[in-house]
């Protein structure tokens, strides 16, 4: 075998092409990766039109703010391009010079201080399907932000005042008076008042009087309650049942990296296989001078040994831009060893089924593509039945096991890494099975 | 004459196909003997159970004493080389895997012998086909094996390349290797073999030397084998049509 290993990486090493490939792949996809999480995105060019007057202010409240100041706040997340009118706005948009633009009617202020009436921004879109998903986002996701914002100082104003209502003092709006009594006092008041009272009409007044402030007391202490949940209906309280969360970007490499390694292992191991029957050699080899799964074991090993090595120089080089546990790299090494003798051994099955190296790469490249865009597919995204083939599929392929095993490796994520790597070793044993089947024919 | 490959009774069926039907015969050291018959005749099924590659449904083949497998050299019909390896490359390869006790001295004597010694570091992809067939020739004897099967070694050569490696060949069965091989080119039997081994259906018809297979088809000493080869099929096919 060790001759066999030898003459495979001698070939291997004249194939400057590939060797190229080799190397020049793991580094390109990590820089590329690397670079792509380490930035922020970009934020969509948007067109803003103020038609507010100049200095005018919204009344949040006691607070006082320019809708100038409330514009930039409000559009922090966009790229915001100030534009003096409607006409033009539309013209930037038309002409693609941005994706989108937020016209401020001049009534903002006023609609906003009615209480009454709703204020409204008019958005235009246009662009790309793409370019208008992420302004249409981003601007929904300020908008909902701005909304929030506006609820919470109303809803801060009405308790001062419900407050002041309450317990007395001053209002300090315009025109109001200088002390209230504040209805919690009233009913001990007007008590205090009848009981020097003759009995008669005019107490029994009063009585009634104190009886129907105690009850506004109460029931103006419910509203404050009230208002807090009308701001805010719905409070989401996240809860994850097990594992650990898994950053969104750490996530990315190790999708990355398990789609290269699948790739290149799976590609290597069938063209290695391939390479034996186009070259008429296989019936020479296996008459004697090595047993069929020795060759099989040597054509994994080979191919698996290269992915290795390009996944872990992968994974590294993306270390140089994301953050990674470095103290977890026994794990890596686990996980991509037993992915990547399990993903040789998908590539020899294959290879042992076609005749030619062109027929193997196309018939490894067609069965991989659709089991890395499958095992991403999140669980609950297609309807049931597609959703348990989609499982089934991704359960007898290395794919999903590779990345769940990564995951729990890079990130620690659940299932646990032992299960993925049993996943993955009985997978090597099943599609080696697989390979021998198909590696009886030697022509 | 003690004979160094013995094949009895073989038999082979694929289904309800019968690709051999108990087919026997010997060889001695440094005999050279020819496998003719039309298509389908077994010629190739034959070759590929003398040195291992099938096992036979029936019967047996033997050296001398024992079993054969990769003792028996082998060169197929196409020769199996890594074309990205030169000629020097792949014959230390499989003299190594075939566990040569001096692999670097076994190649440079198969080298001599081939006549390839210039080429030597040469990638197989490169040479012509008659140099990758005198190649893949030179694999199958790397071994030193006492019994050489070749399968249509000169189907894709050329006049001057077919001469080179029959010459090659009988260089080798002149130092006692016996050579076994099957051809279309019937002249080639006429020319090089002791014997002929004529195949048809699967059964062994004729089994001797091709001045007999002249005599049996009806032709003079001086006259053309493949003639006597296509009367003496003729007639056995018509024979066994009668009864």
């Amino acid at each position: 075998m060790r001759w066999l290993l030898r003459k495979d990486l001698l070939i291997l090493g004249r194939s400057r092409l590939l060797i190229a490939l080799l190397i020049v792949y793991p580094v390109a996809i990590a820089l590329l990766i690397g670079l792509a999480i380490s930035r922020s995105p970009s934020r969509p060019r948007v067109a803003i039109v103020d038609e507010t007057a100049p200095g005018e202010t919204i009344k949040l409240g006691t607070q006082r703010v320019e809708v100038s100041q409330y514009a930039r706040q409000l559009f922090s997340q966009v790229q915001a391009v100030d534009v003096p009118s409607r006409a033009q706005a539309v013209e930037r948009v038309e002409s693609g010079t941005v994706v989108a633009a937020v016209v401020i009617p001049p009534d903002l202020a006023a609609r906003l201080a009615s209480n009454e009436n709703q204020a409204q921004l008019e958005v235009l879109y246009n662009g790309n399907a793409l370019e208008q998903s992420l302004a249409r986002s981003t601007l929904d996701s300020a908008l909902a932000q701005a909304n929030l914002g506006f609820s919470e100082q109303i809803q801060k104003a009405a308790r001062k005042v419900i407050g002041t209502l309450l317990a007395g003092g001053r209002l300090g709006s315009v025109g109001g008076p200088e002390s209230l009594i504040g209805l919690d006092h009233v009913p001990a008041t007007l008590g205090a008042i009848a009981a020097r009272q003759p009995r008669g009409r005019d107490r029994s007044q009063l009585e009634r009087i104190e009886a129907f402030a105690g009850f506004a007391a109460e029931n103006l202490s419910v509203a404050v309650r009230v208002l807090s949940s009308i701001g805010q209906p719905i409070r989401v309280d996240s809860v994850l049942l097990h594992g650990r969360r898994t950053p969104l970007n750490t996530f990315a490499v190790v999708v990355a990296v398990s789609v290269s390694l699948m790739f290149v292992c799976v590609l290597l191991a069938a063209g290695a296989v391939a390479l034996e029957r186009e070259e008429h050699a296989l019936a020479r080899l296996v008459r004697g001078l090595i047993s069929r799964e020795a060759l099989l074991a040597e054509k994994t090993l080979l191919a698996a040994g290269c992915a290795f090595v390009i996944a872990f120089v992968m994974l590294a080089g993306i270390g140089a831009f994301v953050a990674l546990d470095w103290s977890r790299v026994g794990l890596w090494v686990a996980a991509l060893a037993f992915a990547a003798v399990a993903f040789g051994a998908l590539g020899v099955a294959i290879g042992a089924l076609a005749r030619e190296v062109r027929a193997a790469s196309l018939l490894a490249f067609l069965l991989s593509l659709p089991l890395a865009f499958l095992a991403l597919v999140p669980a609950g995204s297609v309807s049931g039945g597609f959703s348990d083939a989609i499982g089934a599929i991704s359960f007898v392929f290395p794919f999903k096991a590779a990345l769940q095993a990564l995951d729990a490796a890079v990130n620690g994520a659940s299932p646990s890494i032992g299960l993925s790597l049993v996943h993955l070793a009985v997978l090597t044993l099943v599609f080696g099975a697989l390979a021998r089947v198909g590696l009886a024919r030697t022509e | 004459m003690s004979a160094v490959l013995r094949v009895s009774a073989l038999t082979k069926r694929y289904g309800e196909l019968e690709a051999l039907q108990d087919v026997s015969f010997q060889a001695a050291a440094g005999e050279l003997i020819a496998v003719v018959g039309p298509n389908g005749a077994g010629k190739t099924t034959l070759l590929s159970i003398i040195v291992g590659i099938q096992a036979p449904s029936a019967g047996s083949v033997s050296r001398g004493g024992g079993e054969v497998g990769w003792a028996v050299g082998w060169a197929p019909q196409y020769p199996a080389l890594y074309s990205k390896l030169s000629v020097a490359e792949n014959l230390e390869l499989f003299a190594r895997l075939e566990g040569v006790a001096d692999p670097r001295a076994a190649v440079e004597r198969m080298l001599e012998q081939t006549g390839l010694g210039d080429r030597a570091r040469e990638p197989v992809g490169r040479l012509s086909g008659g140099n990758r067939q005198r190649v893949n020739v030179a694999l199958g004897l790397i071994g030193d094996p006492p019994v050489l099967a070749l399968d249509e070694p000169s189907a894709s050569l050329d006049p001057g390349q077919r001469e080179r490696l029959w010459e090659f060949v009988a260089g080798r069965v002149a130092g006692g290797t016996t050579v076994v091989f099957s051809t279309h080119n019937v002249s080639e039997a006429q020319r090089y073999a002791d014997r002929v081994l004529v195949l048809a259906e699967g059964r062994l018809l004729f089994d001797g030397a091709p001045r007999a297979l002249m005599e049996q088809g009806g032709e003079s000493e001086s006259g053309d084998l493949e003639r006597a080869l296509v009367r003496f099929l003729r007639e056995r096919t018509s024979t066994r049509a009668g009864t």
